[in-house]
């Protein structure tokens, strides 16, 4: 039991300050009926070398992706993570700290925060982004909440099929709460059909979401669909992989109003799923609309510049039930590890990152289709992500063959297209060399 | 010493052409990206990113590292958030290649063990919690919440009943109507009484046919157990309504009460405050959820199972009644498996001696400062208590006294507690020990506040007197906000 320091006779001293016979007196505020009377039913306590054991042979029961090489993607990815990221992020100043309630004591924090911020602001293009939600699915619903907040409109939102089917199905859950329509447009061609979309914006929608480069990797016509949605008052939510903003066209460029993203992939492990960071990113004139916490500059009593929480009266604990969402402290650690992971790349390692996904991910696609078995699914331009069809359809066996010779080939999209039953979601990072992908091509052709 | 040149804002350590990393050549052929891509696609320079050296990043972070106050620095008794001990063996553990080098989407059969732990918490919650059906997917408690309204709306929906409205006391969190209203419900507060307790006969009159969801905290945010909880539970449920636990507090109660023992339908963790999940400076936390077996289906899906024929573990997605998803992937699975190390380290009998001493800690500090700090809710109290400065604001002529003791505390290198937090007590100061600090730390501490409120009115005004900043401006900083940095013009 290695978390309780007081001795048996400090405990004694402590009951008689206290004027308790006993600690059990100390519970009698529970009725006796309601307390459990036995162990709780879970295994005995470890010591740390047999806790330690005891994970890692779970642990290596596992396949990392240090024992396979990993082309899987669909919104969590395999970049590189520099060591300083780690480094600086495990400080314990940091990670055992918390929500900067006093900032005289939490300048590191907050302006750790404010650094985020604008960081995220110069890579988006967008005004002002708040300091974290929980992941790139959540932030999504949370922007569409806002849009309707913004726009007050509650009846309608649309939505793209392109966009991450998990970020859509969460929606989905949101949704059913309030009673609006979502209204999904197809994109069986790759990439959202402009007209489509053009056909069911009207004056009842909030907002339009889309993904660029989209869940199939392809890159959309963003400022075209921002250009339709304004025409009828709507808003442009726009979920972006934030490694793309190295080469392509700023979101906050191109029209759109709020911005989001899954952060995971600026410096952060895969960590089966999570913790991720949320980023949201807004025009100014949002921002007493936008969910979350956010850090903003001031002086203090000297005049000297430091930094707070800020713009507070939107938030739950002041607010309650009229706040802008139920959200408080939620990805800090993860926005750290995003602004040193910015810090450090800086423009020309965001350039050089993103350059070299997309001329890996299209040597990848080149070859791959060099052989009569695969063809592309779609012919758009896509970014680090291609679709890639099985012209034998057995996406399964494919998987399998590629499993056995430790390879992560793709992930298959039939469990969310009936369209794309025979294709496969092929991911490449700068991590992917080529002798990796001629490896990749060569088992799955064999 | 403190560095206040790498302490500058990263922006102004820029200087042009400088790069924190360096890239090797790409091994394909070289191609123009301008040919894959559509017009107006391409950015036409890159992000205007701060150009920075892998030292000076270095130096910028950890000195920023310094101006924070933590709990492996500092005593940090922070009311409501459970800043305990965070074990470092949790850490290494975590940052295991097979715990934290998998991808979400990885086959299930390569990762076996990943799937046994997380099956392991979700049945151990379940033991914990008295409440056999779980979800480990909410991000967050607040999204616990979410999750779990928007369940019992799916569960009404069915019925073919409809209920607007959620209630909860006064001292509940703020999460508690924020959740409902997103959830889409009406939000009730129900008044407590002057010991804390939740006024019965005032939820009376709130209680009908439209009654969702009551919620509670219990031990509630005044660090009281509410012993009315069975005749409430039973009051909701008489008129078709559900029990809804906030488990901030669970500290308190770890394999001494059950929440499904007294009454409550479903109930969040929040696995960073009982099971020790670092805090991050602001996050991560997860939310996992816990419900009777009645609601059990509706949970967020997928949850792990495990197949007795072929004795293999499996993400379960064929939940038809399922409200669907709450997050992407998993859920904040490096969270989990910290609350799956922390609580087997500790087993049946540690975590009832958290509970134990967190109340043990509780009492003693209690005791310690009632003497020269009004405690309006008793001689007693769970994991937690709450003072009150009013009448020492009131001997002094301070206008707000639990803001100027919690500033003076910081000059004695004593994080404060939660102020001002829970709205029903006047200048409140929350204060949460837990269990892993010692009979020496409560003692200096409650000594160290005796000193203070026996301070000048001017000295306590004044204070922070040591710390970088002093009271900074937050009027200003909300009515102009500045919420990025910009290049100065020249």
């Amino acid at each position: 039991m290695p978390y309780v320091f007081n001795t048996d006779d400090e405990q004694a001293e402590m009951l008689a300050a206290i004027g308790a016979a006993s600690i059990e007196e100390l519970f009698e505020c529970i009725p006796q009926d309601m307390q459990l009377k036995r162990a709780l039913n879970i295994p005995a306590g470890l010591g740390e070398m047999e806790l330690t054991a005891h994970l890692q042979a779970l642990s290596v029961q596992n396949k990392s992706i240090n024992e396979q090489t990993c082309f899987l993607g669909g919104g969590s990815y395999d970049h590189f993570v520099p060591a300083v990221v780690d480094a600086l992020a495990s400080r314990g100043e940091f990670y055992t700290s918390y929500t900067p309630y006093q900032p005289e004591v939490s300048q590191g924090n907050l302006q750790v925060m404010f650094e985020y911020q604008t960081l995220i602001c110069q890579l988006t293009g967008m005004d002002v982004s708040n300091a974290s939600l929980y992941d790139g699915g959540t932030a999504a619903a949370e922007a569409m909440l806002m849009a309707m907040s913004v726009t007050r409109r509650n009846k309608k939102v649309v939505v793209a099929s392109s966009v991450h089917p998990e970020y859509r199905q969460i929606l989905k859950t949101y949704f059913a709460c309030i009673g609006s329509e979502m209204v999904i447009v197809d994109c069986g061609t790759g990439t959202t059909p402009v007209e489509a979309i053009a056909q069911v914006v009207d004056e009842d929608t909030a907002a339009v979401l889309i993904q660029n480069p989209n869940f199939f990797g392809n890159v959309e016509d963003v400022t075209l669909i921002s250009e339709i949605a304004h025409a009828q008052g709507a808003l442009l939510v726009c979920s972006v992989d934030p490694i793309s903003l190295g080469i392509l066209q700023r979101p906050g460029d191109a029209g759109v109003d709020i911005v989001v993203a899954e952060g995971q992939s600026l410096g952060t492990p895969l960590l089966y799923g999570g913790p991720y960071l949320g980023i949201m990113a807004c025009r100014e004139s949002f921002v007493r609309r936008l969910p979350g916490r956010i850090a903003g500059e001031t002086v203090d009593r000297d005049d000297k510049q430091c930094w707070v929480l800020t713009l507070q009266t939107r938030e739950q604990h002041i607010r309650r039930e009229k706040a802008t969402s139920n959200i408080c402290t939620n990805q800090g650690l993860f926005a750290l590890r995003a602004a040193i992971y910015l810090s450090l790349m800086g423009p020309q390692g965001m350039q050089d990152v993103a350059n070299l996904c997309t001329q890996k991910a299209h040597y990848a696609a080149e070859q791959l289709t060099q052989h009569d078995r695969f063809e592309l699914a779609f012919s758009d331009g896509f970014f680090k992500e291609f679709v890639v069809r099985d012209t034998q359809n057995d996406v399964q066996q494919l998987l399998q063959q590629a499993c056995e010779n430790n390879i992560l080939a793709g992930l298959p999209l039939g469990q969310w297209y009936d369209e794309l039953e025979d294709c496969l979601l092929i991911t490449i990072t700068e991590k992917r060399t080529k002798q990796e992908i001629d490896e990749l091509v060569n088992v799955l052709t064999q | 010493m403190r560095n206040t040149q790498a302490t500058n804002l990263i922006f102004e350590l820029s200087q042009p052409g400088r790069s924190g990393v360096c890239l090797a050549a790409s091994d394909v052929p070289k191609q123009d990206p301008a040919e894959w891509f559509p017009a107006g696609a391409l950015a036409t320079s890159a992000p205007p990113l701060p150009e920075i050296s892998e030292p000076d990043v270095v130096r910028h972070f950890t000195n920023l590292s310094t101006l924070n106050m933590s709990v492996d620095t500092h005593y940090y008794p922070l009311g409501s958030c459970t800043m305990k001990y965070n074990p470092k063996r949790n850490e290494r553990i975590a940052a295991f290649d097979g715990l934290a080098q998998i991808h979400p989407y990885q086959p299930a059969e390569t990762v076996q063990g990943m799937l046994q732990i997380l099956y392991g918490l979700q049945d151990m919650l379940a033991e914990i919690s008295g409440l056999p059906v779980v979800s480990l997917q909410p991000a967050a408690g607040a999204h616990g919440e979410l999750a779990a309204l928007m369940l019992a709306a799916a569960y009404y929906r069915e019925r073919g009943e409809k209920r607007t409205t959620v209630l909860a006391p006064d001292s509940a969190h703020g999460t508690n109507p924020a959740s409902a209203r997103m959830a889409g419900f009406d939000f009730v507060t129900i008044p407590s009484c002057s010991d804390g307790r939740v006024d019965i006969e005032k939820l009376k009159e709130h209680l009908n046919d439209q009654t969702a969801v009551f919620m509670i905290t219990n031990p509630s945010t005044l660090g009281l157990f509410d012993d009315q909880v069975q005749e409430i539970s039973d009051l909701v449920h008489d008129v078709g309504g559900l029990i809804y636990l906030d488990g901030a507090n669970m500290n308190a109660i770890l394999g001494i009460t059950r929440p499904g023992d007294f009454g409550a339908d479903m109930m969040h963790f929040n696995p960073h405050k009982t099971f020790s999940g670092p805090h991050g400076g602001g996050g991560p936390g997860a939310g996992p959820i816990c419900v009777t077996a009645e609601l059990g289906a509706y949970l967020p899906k997928p949850i792990v199972g495990f197949d007795d024929s072929s004795q293999t573990y499996f993400l379960d997605n064929d939940r038809p009644k399922s409200i669907g998803r709450v997050r992407s992937f998993f859920g904040n699975v490096g969270v989990l498996v910290r609350a799956y190390s922390y609580i087997l380290s500790h087993g049946p009998v540690g975590l009832k001696r958290i509970a134990e001493n967190a109340v043990l800690n509780a009492n003693y500090l209690l005791s310690q400062v009632k003497g020269f700090l009004d405690v309006p809710l008793g001689n007693r109290c769970m994991h937690e208590f709450v003072a009150s400065a009013e009448s020492i604001g009131k001997q002094n002529g301070l206008n707000q006294p639990a803001m100027d003791i919690a500033k003076r505390l910081l000059d004695y290198g004593y994080h404060p507690p939660t102020v001002y937090f829970p709205l029903t007590v006047h200048e409140a100061m929350m204060m949460e020990p837990t269990e892993t600090e010692s009979k020496q730390t409560l003692d200096a501490f409650a000594k160290t506040l005796k000193a203070i409120v026996q301070e000048s009115p001017e000295v306590l005004a004044a204070a922070p007197h040591s710390t970088i900043i002093s009271r900074p401006d937050e009027v200003q900083a909300a009515r102009k906000p500045i919420l990025k940095w910009t290049p100065k013009q020249d």
